[in-house]
Parts: structure tokens; C-alpha cells; sequence
């Protein structure tokens, strides 16, 4: 076992998940026969290996461009960008309270 | 009009010579999805205000002789991960249940400004996380070839869609297969795009190196159309290539006499299908009698490429996923007492299980302590993968393998076991993983008449090759 039940819980909250405890239980399976058979990466030697960091040849590819807005979509509109809003006070976005006083 | 027969080509020239009009075409696929789609599950949303408006415009170009653009009246339909504006767009998944985007795609605006009718969103896997569109939030899609089988995944509404005839042609999305493995399984033609031929603005990320949009389509010709439409640079996309397009559709009828395949080894080995290893070996064999050369070759590191997929694509996936917070847009818990709480219940309630999976796989993957031992680990392993390629690139000018180890499986067969269903993309993340071009191509059928792939393999920005070759196949 690769990762334990408190392991699971603490990814979960990394990842701003709850779980159930039935996910928990088979998360806990299912990420260690996964990462069970992403161990076999180890029979490569890569010490002498870049990691990839580009896709393609930036020579070729190369997407520097002018700091301008030229041929960029315009900004939504204020009342455009609410639209999908759960909550919004028609200004802002509003969110349950952060702070317990 | 028989739908099978209608090409780009065939749909556009019926209505530029006024046989059809696109408005009564349009009408006509909206019947047939209405009559056929409750079985297949292939449409999650139509769009018919948008496509009658545009077919209107088409018919008025038409009916004032004026040459229609090359997709003109042409019905398509897009992978619900491409946002369209003021068109419900969910991604396959609750937690954007009531998304309507405020912008188009670029691929998508492309298609409608080259004349397409867009009739509608397509099912796919949650966030495009599946082999089978099994991962559907709304509802599994069915093979239309076989009821009981899966159209593979994740772009299986698009695949199912162009095989039923309820689009001409559409667009995918393809992270580890998600283009290829379905037209495979459904007997149409899927291509995926070199990183960056293709802008991604507008699709809904889920992992930044891997993810591709490109076209599934009846014929390697109706492709080719559509990635000349598509491809090319944006300025709202930094990963879109400034690198020009040929015109594609022309250099398909060049002859493929001479041309060296490759083939690899390591893509026939255990687990293939018999009769998928027939059938391509066939396809193969008839490629050599047009005179090209067959090449054995080897890609060592071919094994290694499912376990660096799945840290790449979950890594990258739990990042691009954490935007999902119930604040800006999508699904909010409604019981949450405070912040943390309803970012935590929106997410948990809003995802499915396998998208859940995945983040979890990824968030660990990326947490302190193990993010060399395997991302970084498998970041250097497609180091070596991609040289694999390069050095086989050097000797030949594309690689042929099957699509998929098998043919499309039944429905349920693989949901319980998350492995088994990840390996069902055996032969096709390593392109994914490498930046290079892949095309399936429909090369035969088994005893039980599913639809059999080729895939072809080429080089970065050779598009023009794998089409090619992928002509020759279908043609002969």
C-alpha cells in the first residue's frame, strides 16, 4: 500500500474535496493499484534526462507577439461576466461568509 | 436526400445549385435526431435557433448565385467541451449543468464563419475523462453500429453522431484518444491535430499539454476540409502555432508510391486482437501494393507511455479543475455555512466519480514530496518518448499501428476497474504525450461487423502526410 486512509483524506483536502466515506474507502483502492502500476516508470533510469517542458520547436513556433490588444477578444461586459453567477449583488460575486466572528 | 452520401462537398454543392435548401437540410437532421438519438444519446443540446439563422444566411448567399464558403449549409455538431455563446455548454458534467458561455470557441467560430450549421452540443465523458462516454453525467452514448457496445471515448457523441448521420461532420477533443479511439469504434475517419495546428480557446482544459481539438468525419477528405477551416494561429491562444496551412485537401491526392511506414513492433504485441491485428496488417499490406515501403521499426519506450500519461493528465487535470469553485460560474452547494465549506460540497456534489479520481490522483501527484517521483519522473519519461519518435521519424515518413487493441466493448464492461479502462488507450497517448499528429482511419470489420482503425502516425505539423496516406487507405 502506497497510500493510507489519512493520506486520502489529506489529498482530498488539498484538492477541496469531502468525500464520502465510501469514496474515501474506494479512492484508497483505486489510487493504489493505480500508482502501483505507474511504479514501473522507476525501471527507467532518467538521471540524465530533461524532463519535457516544450511540445513543440519553439524555433518554429515561436507566439511572441506586440504588447498591444490587437486582434484580442474586447473584455466581457460587467453585466455579461455576472450572467452565470450562482449569487451576485449585480456588481460583485457574492460567496457565503469567510470570516466567523 | 440519402444522408450517407452527404459529404461536405456533396452537402455544399446541394445547396449552392439550389437542390436543397440548408434551412430545409438542417430541419431534415433535426427530424433524424429527434426520431434516432432517444437510443443513441449522442446530443445534449440543439442549437436551432443558431443553425436556422445561419442556414438562412447560406440559402440568401445561394439563392443570390454567389459561391458559397467551402462548409456552407454543411450541419455539424460540437463536443459539449467547446464553449458556444449563448449555447448551453456542460462539458459532459453537472457542475457546469446550467452553463451558457458568453464566447465562442475559435475552432467553432471558425466552422460558422467557413459556413457551418452548428445543430448542437455533443455527449462526451465528464470533462472528456473516459474511454466509452460511460463517465457522462447526462447518459451513456450507444455505438449506433451496436446497440450494446460502447462508441468509445471521450468524444463518443461525436463519433456516434457522424456514424447515425445526424451531423456531417464534427469536432472532437482528444487528450490520450479521445478523437481517434471513438472513430475507431464507430467506423468513421478522427483526426487529432500536432499540438498548436489547432486553437484551443474555448475548450474546456483538461490537460494543457495533451489536449487537441480536431475533426471526426465520414471520409479523410471531409477531415482535411475541416482542419484547413480550423487551423491556424489565434492570437487568443499563446499555444497556437505560427506555422502556415497547407491546403490540405489538396495535397490528399498526391500518390503515397514511395513513402516508407513504419511500423512498430511494440504496437502488436500481447493483447491485440486477432482480428484487429488482421485487419490492419491487411491495410498494410495493401499500402506496400501502392508501392510504399514497409519499415519494421522500434519504439522502446512504448510501455511506459499509459503510467506517464495517467500522472501527466491528472496532474494537469487537478489544476485546470480547481477554477470549479461555485463562485463564478456552475453549480453551487446550497447547504454550505461558509467559504471553505462550499467550495468543498459544490465540488464533491458537481463532479463525478471518475473526475474525482482523477483529481485526487493528480493532487497527490503534484503534493510535496512526490511531485519528482512522479511528475517530474514522468515528464523525463516522454523526454524518451518523444525521442523514440524522432529517431523512427528519421527513417520513415509516417507509423502505422491499430487505434485500439480491440473493438468497441460492451457497455459496463469496463466501468468497475479504472485500469482496464485506461489501457483501452494503449496505442494512442503516446502521441498525445510526444506533440505529434494521429489520424484512425475505418480499415475493416470483425466476424461480428464492428469497425476496425488504422491509426496513422506522422510529424509534428505533417498533417498533410498522415491525410495522405489515410486517403490511399480509404480510397482503395
Amino acid at each position: 500500500m502506497k497510500i493510507s486512509e489519512k493520506d486520502v483524506v489529506y489529498v482530498a483536502d488539498l484538492a477541496h474535496l469531502e468525500l464520502t466515506e465510501e469514496e474515501r474507502a474506494r479512492f484508497l483502492r483505486d489510487l493504489n493499484s493505480i500508482l502501483e502500476y505507474v511504479d514501473r516508470l522507476n525501471e527507467l533510469d532518467t538521471s540524465q534526462v530533461q524532463p519535457m517542458s516544450q511540445m513543440t520547436d519553439p524555433g518554429k513556433t515561436t507566439t511572441l507577439r506586440e504588447d498591444i490588444l490587437e486582434g484580442l477578444r474586447k473584455q466581457l461586459p460587467h453585466d455579461v461576466a455576472l450572467v452565470n453567477a450562482p449569487d451576485s449583488d449585480g456588481t460583485f460575486f457574492r460567496v457565503p461568509k469567510v470570516i466567523e466572528r | 436526400m440519402d444522408p450517407q452520401a452527404l459529404t461536405i462537398d456533396a452537402t455544399r454543392a446541394a445547396v449552392q445549385e439550389r437542390r436543397t435548401k440548408a434551412t430545409a437540410l438542417a430541419e431534415d437532421f433535426y427530424q433524424r435526431i429527434e426520431k434516432q438519438d432517444p437510443l443513441i444519446g449522442a446530443y445534449l443540446t440543439l442549437s436551432k435557433d443558431r443553425a436556422l439563422a445561419k442556414a438562412a444566411e447560406i440559402d440568401a448567399l445561394a439563392v443570390k448565385g454567389e459561391r458559397l464558403p467551402p462548409l456552407g449549409g454543411v450541419p455539424v455538431a460540437i463536443k459539449d467541451v467547446m464553449a458556444t455563446c449563448g449555447v448551453r455548454t456542460t462539458a459532459g458534467s453537472k457542475i457546469l449543468g446550467n452553463y451558457i458561455p458568453p464566447y465562442d470557441c475559435t475552432a467553432v467560430a471558425r466552422m460558422e464563419a467557413a459556413g457551418a450549421v452548428v445543430l448542437g452540443k455533443l455527449n462526451c465523458d465528464e470533462f472528456a475523462m473516459g474511454s466509452s462516454n460511460e463517465n457522462s453525467a447526462w447518459r451513456p452514448v450507444r455505438n449506433p453500429r451496436d446497440m450494446s457496445r460502447v462508441p468509445g471515448g471521450s468524444s463518443g457523441g461525436s463519433a456516434a453522431a457522424v456514424s447515425a448521420n445526424l451531423a456531417v461532420t464534427t469536432l472532437g477533443s482528444d487528450t490520450g484518444g479521445s478523437i481517434r479511439q471513438p472513430a475507431s469504434f464507430c467506423g468513421v475517419v478522427g483526426l487529432m491535430p500536432t499540438y498548436g495546428r489547432v486553437s484551443r480557446y474555448g475548450l474546456i482544459a483538461f490537460a494543457s499539454s495533451l489536449d487537441r481539438i480536431g475533426p471526426l468525419a465520414k471520409t479523410v477528405k471531409d477531415a482535411a476540409l475541416v482542419l484547413r477551416t480550423i487551423a491556424g494561429r489565434d492570437p487568443m491562444d499563446s499555444t497556437s502555432a505560427n506555422v502556415p496551412v497547407p491546403d490540405y485537401v489538396a495535397e490528399l491526392e498526391k500518390p503515397v508510391r514511395g513513402l516508407k511506414l513504419g511500423v512498430p513492433q511494440e504496437y502488436f504485441g500481447e493483447g491485440l486482437d486477432d482480428e484487429v491485428r488482421k485487419a490492419v496488417e491487411a491495410a498494410i499490406q495493401k499500402l506496400s501494393k501502392l508501392g510504399c515501403e514497409i519499415v519494421p521499426i522500434s519504439l522502446p519506450h512504448t510501455e511506459y507511455a499509459i503510467p506517464a500519461y495517467y500522472i501527466v493528465a491528472t496532474a494537469e487535470a487537478s489544476s485546470n479543475l480547481a477554477r470549479f469553485d461555485g463562485v463564478r460560474y456552475g453549480f453551487r452547494a446550497s447547504d454550505a455555512g461558509n467559504l471553505s465549506e462550499m467550495y468543498r460540497r459544490s465540488r464533491d456534489q458537481g463532479f463525478g466519480a471518475e473526475v474525482k479520481r482523477r483529481i485526487m490522483l493528480g493532487t497527490y501527484a503534484l503534493s510535496a514530496g512526490y511531485y519528482d517521483a512522479y511528475y517530474l519522473k514522468a515528464q523525463k519519461v516522454r523526454t524518451l518518448l518523444a525521442q523514440d519518435f524522432a529517431a523512427a521519424f528519421n527513417n520513415v515518413d509516417v507509423i502505422v499501428t491499430p487505434t485500439s487493441p480491440t473493438a468497441a466493448f460492451k457497455l459496463g464492461e469496463k466501468v468497475d476497474d479504472p485500469l482496464a479502462m485506461y489501457l483501452a488507450d494503449i496505442f494512442t497517448v503516446t502521441a498525445n504525450l510526444t506533440g505529434i499528429c494521429g489520424i484512425s482511419v475505418p480499415c475493416g470489420e470483425t466476424k461480428g461487423k464492428l469497425p476496425i482503425g488504422l491509426q496513422i502516425l506522422g510529424k509534428h505539423f505533417g498533417e498533410a502526410m498522415i491525410l495522405r496516406v489515410g486517403n490511399a487507405v480509404e480510397q482503395n
